[in-house]
């Protein structure tokens, strides 16, 4: 398992990484914590001529929890994230998928940014941010952009992010109401059979708003605007949440894989997606 | 082959400098250029956790880190923990918990558990699993693992509680 031959880069800032990706083009590529893609270079399926280690830029590892909106850097880690306190207490779930994402070892070297910005369709990060609203910021040459992690994802491993843009943040309205991330796995380490994240308003007894967002059950992450719309101005109903799953099912494309075939995992997503509302529902 | 490049890192306390490859994984680095065998390659492919160091403070897996990026850094071993006349805690209480049978997880699942009760002294059981998962073993079942953790975590709270 060893990767094909690279040159190695860890600049000291932006600046210096954005320079090597101007200078080498395709065959220039940032690493984070590496997690997603060491093992795909020691397979070889990828191939990175010039590897720029992020690891000595500054100012990409802060969490920034403000009254309204949270700022995560795209090198804070999933430990990180679980350790923070002033982030559980205004956004627990990004702690709940954390805690649920590979094993301890990779959670300390694993980032936010990597997660998201990698494209996998496995990955758990993505979903929970399209669910969240958050939106992603992207340094290239030109500067910088935004872009709402709800039009981010193209298809696999294809995203909106240019080769020559690094992203840097995630910024995340600060949620409220009841939440919940809910994964089927078949192990611990293991991606997802199906996952879903929910935040839910309530006022009185109804339901005033809804996000849903599925996670490796196509070659995207699913944000269900329709499963979200089911649940707005009911109490929850059984017959509310059978018209959330319904229209959940209606968006998401699974494949059959080593997790099963297709039918199990349009099941496995059902069942998911209804544990996610009900204990969000008990929170909110 | 890529140019060499000049690494420098720390081993159980011990400064080391040689020229290498970035490509080369850390655990060959450890195993094959420093003799440094206690961590274990069990899969090669970041599931296992045998391969488990701590570098500056975190738990990694060695078989996920080239040389390049460990550069700079300090990484402790399960040679760094204890030896055979002064064991670790950990390593006496998987002796004298039945914590191993082959072994071969062993160094992994110690360096881990090491970093695991620095984080939280006093782990529940179920803490300790959750806090292990990313070290599998093929023999013991992880009763006697979790048994020896719990032992070793009593003994360094009363060790630091006579210190006190
Ligand atoms: C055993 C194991 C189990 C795992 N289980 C899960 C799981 O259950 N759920 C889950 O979500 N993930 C899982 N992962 C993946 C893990 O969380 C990764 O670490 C994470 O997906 C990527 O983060 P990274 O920092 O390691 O990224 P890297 O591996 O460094 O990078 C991944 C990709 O993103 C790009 N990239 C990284 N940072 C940036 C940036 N700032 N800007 C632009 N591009 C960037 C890289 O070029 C690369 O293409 C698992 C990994 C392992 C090894
Ligand atoms: S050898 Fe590194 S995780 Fe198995
Ligand atoms: S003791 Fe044999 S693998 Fe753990």
């Amino acid at each position: 398992m060893i990767p094909a031959a690279f040159e190695y880069h860890r600049p000291k800032d932006m600046a210096g990484v954005l320079a090597v990706l101007e200078e080498h083009g395709d065959d220039a590529r940032v690493m984070a914590g590496g997690h997603s893609l060491i093992p795909m270079m020691k397979l070889r399926m990828a191939d990175v001529p010039h590897l720029i280690d992020l690891q000595d830029v500054g100012g990409l590892s802060d969490i920034d929890v403000q009254s309204d909106t949270i700022r995560i850097g795209a090198l804070v880690t999933q430990h990180d994230i679980i350790t923070n306190d002033a982030l559980t207490a205004v956004a627990p779930i990004l702690r709940e998928a954390a805690l649920q994402i590979a094993d301890p070892q990779v959670r300390y070297m694993g980032t936010v940014g990597g997660n998201v910005a990698n494209g996998d369709p496995g990955n758990d990060m993505p979903g929970l941010m399209q669910c969240l609203d958050a939106s992603f910021t992207l340094v290239g040459p030109n500067g910088e952009r935004t872009v709402a992690a709800r039009e981010f994802y193209e298809a696999a491993y294809m995203t909106a992010r240019e080769d020559d843009e690094v992203l840097t943040a995630v910024v995340i309205p600060v949620p409220s109401g009841g939440y919940a991330y809910e994964k089927q796995k078949r192990k611990i380490g293991d991606y997802a059979t199906a996952a879903a994240a929910v935040q839910l308003i309530k006022q009185g007894d109804t339901c005033v708003h809804a996000a849903i967002a599925m996670t490796n059950l196509s070659d995207t992450p699913i944000f269900s605007e329709d499963a979200g719309a089911a649940l707005i101005g009911t109490s929850l109903d059984d017959a509310a949440l059978k018209a959330a799953v319904a229209a959940m099912l209606n968006d998401i494309d699974p494949t059959e894989d080593n997790r099963g075939p297709i039918a199990f995992k349009k099941h496995v997503a059902g069942v998911i997606l209804r544990r996610a509302i009900e204990r969000a529902w008990s929170r909110a | 082959m890529s140019k060499k490049m000049h690494i420098q890192i720390n081993v159980n306390g011990k400064d080391q400098e040689f020229l290498a490859e970035p490509r080369e994984l850390l655990i060959y680095t450890l195993r094959e250029r420093l003799n440094i065998t206690g961590p274990h390659i069990g899969c090669e492919t970041s599931h296992c956790g045998a391969c488990t160091v701590t570098i500056d403070g975190k738990s990694v897996k060695a078989c996920t880190m080239f040389v390049a990026q460990a550069s700079g850094k300090s990484i402790t071993t399960i040679e760094g923990l204890g030896d055979p006349d002064n064991l670790h805690p950990l390593q006496s209480a998987f002796k004298e918990h039945h914590g191993l049978q082959c072994g071969y997880c062993t160094p992994g699942m110690i360096t881990r558990a090491s970093k695991l009760l620095e984080e939280n002294p006093n782990p529940t059981e179920e803490e300790i699993r959750f806090g292990m998962a990313g070290n599998i073993c093929r023999c013991t079942g992880y009763q006697n693992i979790v048994k020896s953790i719990q032992a070793a975590a009593a003994e360094m709270n009363a060790a630091q509680e006579a210190a006190e």
